[in-house]
């Protein structure tokens, strides 16, 4: 599992604002056909480490490695152009409108010629339904409104949306956390047919639970610097729930989980054992 | 497990969104029936209100406000309120007016240069609305008031009087009242010839909404500019053409209206702009943009000039039509309101 060429390379990645220091030498690597989850507490510099992903920000040292060659993002849109998707928890999406726009929004495709060149409503609804099949979503009415989604099936489409628009790597930003327990269970199966796809994924959670079941590999990240890059083997669980606990509040927090884990053990490894 | 539940889940959601839900998010769906009880009201009261003369007569009201409630339509949706659309008619009007008839200037130059000078208004309104992200409200007010002392200012300055008179006698007027003005005998009635130009509006409003790419931005602006922005919706651009679509739209009705009176007030259009917005919400555009339709908001110009019409018919004091006007008004918000619940609710 841990072999074959790496989609992504991160390498000693920092990234500075002012005197803080937001990001210090973060290693870390994802390959097609693999999550790799990233894990820490609010201000662990998670959402730094997007925006130097999908272009937003540059680091100031170290390096991104796509298929082995230096990559240099200067704009979101280059990150879109060298194949790297972000799902930002807004998800870009519009509430009102159905399903087929949304997909297509800013991307539309037309057909016709010069002052009658309209949008090709039937290829995008076609198109729109065939995405979301492929995600085992069966949208028989992609007039619905988004809004009537719920928070789950949203990111699919965002994902699907995503995967179709040619991504080769998947930046989700918290997907599971505004989500109840089930829903949540729903996105990550979504995570797992995205995998299975061949994409590669980093999966941006504070949640242990959510990530170790999906996940290939764990970069856990505390105040800026990284705590530790393992490959699933190398830690369970319990570990990594720990790491992300941290010292002094462990006692308590391990006694709240306790049964907890045994939830996520039992359904949640099934649940996504069953989707693969 | 896994897989069973997903296919439980997606047919649980087919099933649940039935034929009534469907129709519900039509925006024109309210108006349409709207339309239609008024229609049938007012026959019933009054013999003339159905006849050929009838319908011509109340057509030609809804007519001019219903081009008006097609491009305010199209900006709603976009999000934003133009409250100068009214007293641009009148500016477009009386700029065609003065330079033809007071500078001597050539009527189609003169058309193209009011064309011109309130494309430069739209476009000014969108502009500031873009790059101040104030509400458009506020911004197309001071617009509303300024427009309105440049109208009574410029038109006495010139004139000496508050309108533009002789416009038939300019060159070419007789082209330009064939193509704004005529009317054609159906069934014995005069049809206003603007009647065919309302058809027309709504006709490429809403095949610019729903069939082009930038009526999926129109949507996407009004409905979550933040969202429209990730994706690369160029939010700005679409707000600023809105704003001058409905500049265009002004352009137009305040002409037609010069070359049909011959004269025009510098008073023309005030007050009219909510007209516009009342006859766009009843056609069931949102206050708060992303919602809507054009054929929707031409149904709420059709039910405005019944309405305004059909009471004189009905034989009643013409008083009684701003209650009915304003019933209408909150009837329409309320279903606008139940169906944007609808629309944006969610199940987490």
């Amino acid at each position: 599992m841990d072999d074959g060429e790496a989609l992504l390379e991160i390498q000693q990645v920092s990234k500075m604002f002012g005197s803080v220091i937001s990001l210090f030498e973060i290693c870390t690597m994802v390959r097609a056909g693999q999550v790799t989850c990233v894990l820490g507490d609010n201000g662990a510099g998670k959402s730094t480490l997007i925006k130097i992903l999908s272009g937003v920000y540059q680091p100031d040292s170290g390096q991104l490695l796509m298929d082995g060659k230096p990559l240099t993002l200067h704009s979101p849109r280059a990150a879109l152009e060298a194949g790297i998707a972000t799902v930002y928890q807004d998800l870009a999406m519009v509430p009102l409108m159905a399903i087929w726009r949304n997909f297509f929004l800013g991307a539309e495709p037309t057909k016709g010629w010069g002052p009658f060149r309209r949008f090709d409503a039937e290829t995008a609804k076609r198109i729109t339904r065939e995405e979301m099949l492929n995600m085992g979503i069966d949208i028989r009415d992609p007039d619905q409104p988004v809004g009537t989604l719920s928070g789950g099936e949203r990111q699919s489409v965002a994902i699907a949306r995503a995967v179709h628009f040619g991504a080769r790597l998947l930046i989700l930003d918290e997907p599971t956390s505004a989500l109840g327990v089930k829903q949540a269970g729903v996105v990550l199966k979504y995570i797992v047919q995205a995998r299975d796809r061949g994409l590669g994924v980093i999966f941006i959670t504070h949640n242990p639970h959510h990530a170790y079941p999906v996940g290939d590999r764990f970069l856990l990240l505390n105040r800026g610097r990284s705590l530790g890059d393992f490959a699933k083997s190398e830690i369970s669980l319990a570990e990594l729930t720990r790491l992300m606990a941290g010292g002094a509040e462990l006692e308590q927090l391990a006694h709240e989980l306790e049964r907890t884990e045994i939830n996520v053990d039992d359904a949640g490894l099934n649940e996504v054992e069953d989707a693969v | 497990m896994a897989a069973t539940t997903t296919t439980a889940a997606a047919d649980e959601r087919v099933a649940r969104v039935g034929l009534f839900k469907r129709l519900v998010v039509k925006p024109e769906l309210g108006s349409l029936i709207g339309a239609i009880v008024i229609f049938a009201f007012f026959s019933v009261l009054s013999d003339v209100f159905h006849s050929a003369n009838g319908i011509a007569n109340w057509l030609d009201p809804a007519s001019t406000l219903g081009i008006m409630a097609v491009t305010v339509a199209l900006l709603m949706i976009g999000g934003h309120f133009d409250l100068s659309a009214g007293v641009q008619t009148g500016t477009a009007g009386i700029a065609t007016g003065l330079l033809t008839t007071y500078y001597g200037m050539n009527t189609f130059a003169a058309l193209v240069l009011s064309l011109v000078l309130v494309l430069a208004i739209g476009f000014i309104n969108g502009y500031l609305v873009v790059r101040t992200k104030l509400p458009s409200f506020i911004i197309t007010l001071g617009m509303f008031l300024m427009l309105q002392g440049l109208n009574l200012g410029v038109t006495k300055l010139v004139t000496n009087t508050v309108q533009v008179n002789n416009f038939d006698q300019v060159g070419g007027y007789k082209v330009l009242h064939s193509i704004l003005a005529s009317t054609v005998t159906i069934a014995g009635a005069p049809f206003q010839i603007a009647i065919a130009w309302w058809i027309v509006f709504t006709i490429v409003g809403s095949w610019v909404l729903l069939k082009t790419r930038f009526g999926n931005w129109i949507f996407a602006v009004g409905g979550d500019q933040n969202s429209a922005n990730n994706v690369g919706v160029p939010v700005g651009r679409t707000t600023i053409i809105l704003f001058m679509i409905t500049s265009f739209g002004a352009w137009f009705v305040g002409n037609a209206q010069i070359v049909r009176l011959t004269s025009i007030q510098a008073q023309t259009g005030f007050g009219q702009e909510l007209i516009y917005i009342v006859a766009a919400v009843i056609g069931g555009c949102l206050l708060t943009g992303g919602f809507g339709s054009a054929i929707g908001a031409s149904l709420g110009a059709l039910i405005f000039g019944m309405t305004s019409q059909g009471i004189v018919y009905a034989g009643w004091d013409a008083d009684w039509f701003k209650f009915f006007l304003g019933a209408m008004l909150l009837l329409a918000v309320l279903s606008n309101q139940y169906v944007r619940r609808f629309a944006e609710q969610t199940r987490r």
